[in-house]
């Protein structure tokens, strides 16, 4: 499943050196890692709370879809987090 | 829009409200002084003393049902408010039950893992309504951190800063605070721009 207009596969025929590689998540730039899947960003990122929205490039990836969908280089990825209180 | 205009299309808006605590009481009281036609308002908790410092009660409401004291409330303030509520807990499963026909669903619970259960339980099953939700309403100051956050249907009150309710305290500045945004963005998405 690729979300956005650079899908793994284009990225991974550019020659990766020449380019900077990077995603931007929550506004904070970050290293883009081929094939990370959401789920594995998020611990890399260390975002350990209940979570709720994940949004690659506009799009909302459903929590099922977590441990299957990766992020395409060049992304921005909006993660949002439910904190107790009401 | 003008004046006229906004008063009919509000009389025939309706809003599901989850939750009458802090957040769930005061985004009701304030739709009703809008005049929202309708809301529907689910929560089955009773009316404690400590929830006066933040929730639309009255000491003399203490040990009333949450549901029917507030529609006691909003009925003293604008009786021509149809107010549907329901004693009942919220179970995953069953989220979406009382808010099929609603326009607008706001999120009014407390933690943090009910309001993830229930935001994805709405969006899973009831797609084309819109959901409002807040999240981190505890504390006090730091009203300029608060932003709306839009992603896909749904809309939050967000503070990303802000701690858990269970390391900080919860009052009603802050909780109004939120709520009256929940409020407000619950009418931005009814009357449009």
């Amino acid at each position: 499943m690729s979300y956005g207009k650079l899908g793994g596969k284009l990225s991974s025929r550019i020659n990766l050196g020449e380019l900077k590689m990077g995603i931007e998540v929550n506004g904070k730039e970050i290293k883009w890692v081929k094939d990370e899947t959401v789920k594995e960003l998020l611990k890399r990122v260390k975002y350990s709370f209940p979570l709720v929205v994940v949004k690659i490039n506009d799009k909302v990836v459903p929590r099922s879809d977590f441990s299957k969908v990766t992020i395409p280089d060049n992304s921005k990825i909006a993660v949002v987090h439910m904190i107790s209180g009401g | 829009m003008d004046k006229e205009k906004i008063k009919k299309k509000l009389k025939g808006s309706s809003v599901g409200i989850a939750g009458a605590g802090g957040l769930g009481s005061n985004a009701a009281v304030s739709l009703a002084r809008a005049g929202i036609g309708r809301l529907v308002i689910v929560d089955y908790d009773k009316v404690e003393k400590s929830n006066l410092n933040r929730q639309y009660y009255f000491l003399n409401q203490v040990g009333k049902v949450k549901v029917k004291a507030l529609k006691d409330n909003i009925k003293k303030i604008n009786p021509s408010v149809k107010v549907d509520v329901y004693n009942e807990k919220l179970t995953k499963g069953s989220m979406d039950r009382h808010f099929k026909d609603v326009d607008v669903i706001i999120e009014a619970l407390d933690s943090a893992e009910m309001k993830t259960a229930f935001v994805e339980e709405i969006m899973h099953k009831l797609p084309k309504i819109p959901v409002i939700a807040a999240s981190g309403v505890a504390g006090y100051g730091h009203s300029e951190r608060i932003v709306t956050k839009h992603l896909g249907n749904l809309y939050m009150v967000y503070d990303a800063d802000a701690k858990s309710s269970d390391e900080d305290v919860l009052m009603a500045p802050r909780v109004c605070l939120m709520a009256n945004w929940e409020a407000n963005l619950a009418l931005e998405l009814i009357l449009g721009n």
